[in-house]
């Protein structure tokens, strides 16, 4: 039971050290695909284990939960691993083509599995101080990761995104280190029934608050984003996609995490605040992409925006609403890294990314044109495809809530989201290039042609099979939901037992004692 | 005890978003290590600070026999400690390369990923 949790982490970890090894050769780019491939095979043990059995956890060390470290996978979090496999498989494979020899002798497929490693540990932990830990996991290979290569711009985004991401991280870590003064205890099932016995709810709503602001500024939501734009578009597109695929999302899952589970005492309060800041991200997003002149950058933008659907569902907080979180973020990842895939084959053949020094390529590369269109209008909600799901559910899930205003922000949003990605189309595809070239997927070698599209194009199909067969994932969604709103399953997977109401306050007044 | 470092990680806090509202981004950098030796400081005290009673346990039996020491809070501390000494020094070695190939630390001034003017072309 244990190593079905574990060895999402650890897969990653050992091939990290062989990666590293082997930097100097060729080995350490298939070491790194053959890593990425068994983390997937991993994760799909993983949910079949969720699947079959309910909540599943473990004590790492054999120290009982909640004095030891928990590894805990709910439905919720089976699924992220597994999405994690998915992109991280396709970004490695993509990454054989993407990322040059320099890159690699620095040690590029290390410091990318670790930062897989520490995305998967922060899915799966059952501990807030553990979480802490996961995510520095992931910043730091993440920091590595977007300046490798050292270019001017590289190093100025690199800055932003460093000195923004330590200021969250120490908030958190104040927050975690106030949250244990208040109630005890880090284990998150146990926590969800101490903060009910918290004397001072005022207190526990402030460091809710924090969490809130040091979770938002990794989430990249209004108004804490402004790391996002000012790095995304520096690094290499492999580095670019994974980064967009799945480090805000880790923000996102602990915010949807801590906010079903822990903080729900005050949902009134806590939620609404996460609605308008879910709104202001939304319209903020599209309109700072609106603005934009450069492939990446639309695109950087355009997570902004959409991480404020995600946002929206859990601020909602009614089944349904979950239940389009759950299915916007699955869906979102795929769709966000293959969008960044394809605008690095872009830059390849058609020299830019700067939309006005780039076109022609609906003409001389049309696969590369359908390419573009499923996920881009996936992203924009058309029907049939996999964004015209997670937006459906979502405006359904707050026109049932009365909130009138938000449903129309969400639609107006998407209606700017296709105004940009048109833009891109007519700019990248329609117009001819200027300098009358005719960029062709054939000046590719073969080898670097197979690395590039197959894995854009397994993602696009993979988009095509959610939104023509949406109805298992939806179910799988509300199944999700159903854990996330009712946590009784979680606890009781972690701790053995509902905590006996009764016998806490004891524990608080020792705590009390102690003092 | 608790109220005097308590004022004394206001006192840090205070002291590191001046420095952090600084244009200079070493100035910045010299206020996130004051201000992560305070959220170090905050855990250590939200586990009570109990003076002379060191977590030991007598041999022979399985808990302390009197109050002693929360050792949590400090184990955690270690753990924050050993994270941000890495972090800071990653950080500092960029910094000091971006004022090599930039020639600035003025954030300002740091306009390359992002220039000026460029919106609305």
């Amino acid at each position: 039971m244990s190593w079905i949790l574990a060895a999402p982490i650890i897969i990653p970890f050992a091939t990290a050290v062989l990666a590293f090894l082997f930097r100097r050769g060729p080995e350490g780019r298939w070491l790194s695909v053959a890593g990425s491939a068994g983390l997937l095979i991993a994760s799909g043990f993983l949910m079949a284990e969720v699947l079959r059995e309910g909540v599943v956890a473990a004590q790492m060390g054999q120290w009982a939960a909640p004095f030891g470290i928990t590894l805990v996978a709910d439905l919720l979090s089976a699924v992220m691993v597994v999405i994690t496999g998915i992109t991280g498989l396709a970004v490695a494979i993509y990454a054989l083509a993407d990322v040059d020899e320099a890159k690699e002798t620095l040690g590029f497929h290390a410091l990318y599995q670790v930062l897989l490693a520490g995305v998967c540990g922060a899915f799966l932990t059952g501990d807030l101080f553990n979480l802490y830990v996961w995510f520095e996991v992931m910043l730091i290979s993440s920091f590595g990761l977007l300046i490798l290569g050292g270019k001017r711009e590289q190093l100025d985004g690199g800055i932003k995104y460093v000195t923004l991401n330590l200021v969250s991280t120490i908030l958190f870590l104040s927050a975690v280190g106030l949250l244990y003064g208040m109630t005890g205890t880090l284990n998150m099932a146990d926590l969800h029934g101490a903060v009910q016995q918290v004397d001072n709810p005022g207190l526990l709503i402030v460091i809710a608050i924090m969490f809130m602001i040091a979770f938002g500024v990794k989430a990249a939501v209004f108004p804490l984003f402004f790391w996002l734009p000012a790095s995304y578009h520096t690094p290499a597109f492999a580095v670019s996609a994974i980064f967009a695929g799945l480090l805000t999302k880790v923000g996102v899952y602990s915010l949807i995490r801590v906010f079903t589970l822990i903080f729900t005492t005050d949902v009134a309060y806590t939620h609404t605040i996460l609605l308008w800041v879910a709104g202001f991200t939304m319209v903020t997003g599209v309109l700072g992409a609106a603005a934009m002149n450069d492939f990446r950058r639309i695109l950087s933008f355009h997570i902004i925006s959409q991480i404020g659907y995600m946002i929206l569902g859990l601020a909602l907080f009614t089944p349904l609403a979950i239940v389009g979180a759950v299915f916007y973020i699955v869906h979102h990842i795929i769709v966000k890294a293959n969008l960044f895939l394809v605008a690095g084959v872009a830059r390849r053949i058609a020299g830019s990314t700067d939309l006005s020094a780039i076109g022609g390529l609906y003409k001389t590369a049309p696969l590369l044109g359908l390419l573009f269109l499923i996920p881009a209008f996936s992203l924009a909600g058309f029907p049939p495809l996999s964004g015209f799901w997670a937006k459906y559910v979502l405006v359904k899930a707050s026109l049932d809530a009365e909130a009138y205003w938000i449903a129309a922000v969400a639609l107006i949003v998407g209606l700017l989201t296709i105004y940009s990605m048109t833009k891109i189309w007519g700019a990248a595809f329609w117009k001819p290039h200027p300098e009358g070239l005719s960029p062709k997927l054939t000046a590719l070698t073969a080898r670097d042609r197979a690395a590039l599209l197959v894995p854009i194009a397994s993602l696009a199909i993979l988009t095509c099979i959610i939104g023509f067969f949406p109805e298992p994932f939806v179910v799988f969604a509300e199944r999700s939901a159903e854990q996330l709103l009712d946590p009784t399953e979680y606890v009781v997977a972690v701790l053995g037992e509902m905590p006996d109401i009764a016998t806490d306050p004891a524990d608080v007044a020792q705590l009390e004692a102690v003092e | 005890m608790e109220l005097l470092v308590a004022i004394m990680v206001g006192v840090l806090v205070a002291a590191s978003v001046h420095l952090m509202l600084a244009r200079n981004v070493l100035r910045f950098l010299f206020g996130l290590i004051l201000i992560s030796n305070a959220a170090n400081l905050t855990i250590f005290v939200s586990g009570r600070l109990t003076p002379e009673a060191p977590p030991l346990i007598h041999e022979g039996t399985d808990a302390p026999l009197q109050t002693v020491a929360n050792a949590l809070p400090q184990a955690l501390v270690l753990t924050a400690i050993v994270i941000g000494f890495g972090l800071f020094a990653f950080a500092l070695a960029l910094v000091y390369r971006t004022y090599q190939n930039l020639g600035t630390l003025n954030s300002d001034e740091m306009r390359l990923a992002e220039p000026k003017g460029e919106v609305g072309k």
